[in-house]
């Protein structure tokens, strides 16, 4: 019976993949931007334009930025980990462990996607739509993992979480709900972007529907782009990584069907051919992510079981977005920004290796 | 006992792996706080050929290893 079980959890994982992979190419038909059905750190990057904390591309004729919206996938993946993990008992409100180094750490993960343009989910949506700049940004992703695993075996930990009330836990889910209210009724002072990529969007209840679906398969199955490779190398585990491969699965074969399957370098969709910068910011995302015990996906899922540590972390995802775009970091389809890019990755490394070296303790049974 | 409680993933699974690896002990008891962290020691037990049940410990879970 257990080795049944064992079978069905591998399932749940490659089912998860594909599924994701079918549902970005969908939504991109549906609207979202070229090889952009999911990327967490960019809908978080438009929902921090959405509040006006961020404003890029602005244009005073239109009276918008370009990157512009309260992304209703987000909104999805969060709720729909919330009602899974209520159902299955898995609620479980925590929080406390190191919330400002978190915070401080994903602050430089969202730089580091966004000199790249995008999170590792989007990386793998990107590979499989053809974007070589991508394998590229794979490369310095598994050179970060590495990194980091480098530091998890000498005892790093963010030290222990700790049972929270059922207040915080829900306030980051409960946000959430407020963002949809703020989606729906579309008031004067929320920012939607009237062209570039927070313009094209797929219809809201459509992208709403398929991302509570895939945050319900999420939470199931802890799907994760770090844990993937993080595991493999560990502990010799290939279940996540299978949702890996499954996902560049699906998307190929989706935009194969769809004839939006471009191989090469140029010309790619929303990414740049700076391939220096495609890997480092992915160094520091791959890096910063092994830190804080996922990638933005996980995040956004353990913030919907009430996990309080990954609601600060996302909170430092959306507060990174603005800084990279308010102060040049972030890249575009021409190339890297024209602000301190490279100060600001430096500044990431010495942070995360200062946080690494300084957080490495005897784990203590 | 290894208590893994308040830890996330993969911690609680490094925590046992190097409790095995460095005493090879026949009953390993583990205590996590997460289901997360359930399937991913039982998983990584099982790999090293012990054996995983798992019970309540005040409303978190204690895993017991045994070969």
């Amino acid at each position: 019976m257990e080795k049944e079980n064992f079978a069905k959890r591998y399932g749940l994982l490659i089912g998860t993949g594909l599924a994701a992979g079918a549902a970005a190419v969908l939504l991109t038909y549906l609207g979202n931007p070229d090889n952009m059905g999911f990327c967490i750190a960019c809908f978080l990057r438009d929902i921090a334009g959405a509040l006006n904390l961020q404003r890029a591309g602005f244009d005073a004729e239109v009276g918008t930025g370009i990157v512009q919206y309260i992304r209703p996938e987000i909104i999805g993946l969060v709720l729909g980990s919330t009602a899974i993990a209520f159902a299955r008992k898995e609620f479980r409100p925590k929080g406390g462990s190191s919330p400002m180094l978190r915070f401080v750490i994903a602050v430089f993960v969202m730089i580091g996607a966004l000199v790249f343009l995008g999170c590792p989910l989007r990386m793998v949506i990107r590979i499989g739509g053809g974007d070589g700049n991508a394998l590229v940004g794979l490369a310095g992703f598994v050179i970060g993992i590495l990194i980091g695993i480098q530091f998890l075996t000498r005892g790093f930990s963010l030290r222990r979480a700790h049972p929270q009330s059922m207040a915080e836990g829900l306030a980051f889910p409960v946000l959430m709900l407020g963002l949809l209210g703020l989606l729906l009724a579309a008031p004067d002072f929320i920012f939607f972007s009237a062209k570039g990529p927070g313009s094209q969007a797929a219809p809201v209840l459509a992208a709403l529907l398929v991302a509570l679906m895939i945050g319900v398969l999420a939470q199931r199955s802890r799907l994760c782009m770090v844990g993937g490779i993080r595991d493999a190398v560990l502990f010799r585990d290939f279940r996540l990584i299978s949702a890996f491969a499954a996902i560049i699965l699906a998307v190929l074969i989706g935009n194969l069907a769809l004839q939006k399957f471009t191989p090469g370098f140029t010309d790619q969709p929303i990414a740049h051919t700076e391939w220096l910068w495609n890997l480092l910011g992915m160094v520091l995302v791959g890096w910063g992510s092994v830190l804080l015990g996922g990638c933005p996906l996980r995040q956004l899922i353990l913030a919907g079981e009430g996990n309080t540590d990954s609601a600060v972390t996302v909170t430092g995802f959306i507060v990174g977005a603005a800084i990279s775009h308010n102060f040049g970091l972030a890249s575009s389809g021409a190339g890297i920004g024209t602000g301190p890019v490279a100060a600001a990755v430096a500044a990431g490394f010495v942070v995360l290796a200062v946080i690494s070296v300084t957080n490495m303790q005897k784990l203590e049974g | 006992m290894v208590d893994a409680r308040g830890y996330s993933c993969p911690t609680p699974v490094i925590m046992v792996q190097k409790a095995v690896r460095d005493g090879a002990p026949a009953t390993l008891e583990v205590a996590v706080d997460n289901q997360c962290s359930v399937e991913n020691v039982t998983r990584f037990a099982r790999n090293a050929g012990y054996q995983v049940q798992v019970s309540d410990l005040a409303g978190d879970f204690k895993l017991t290893l045994t070969k």
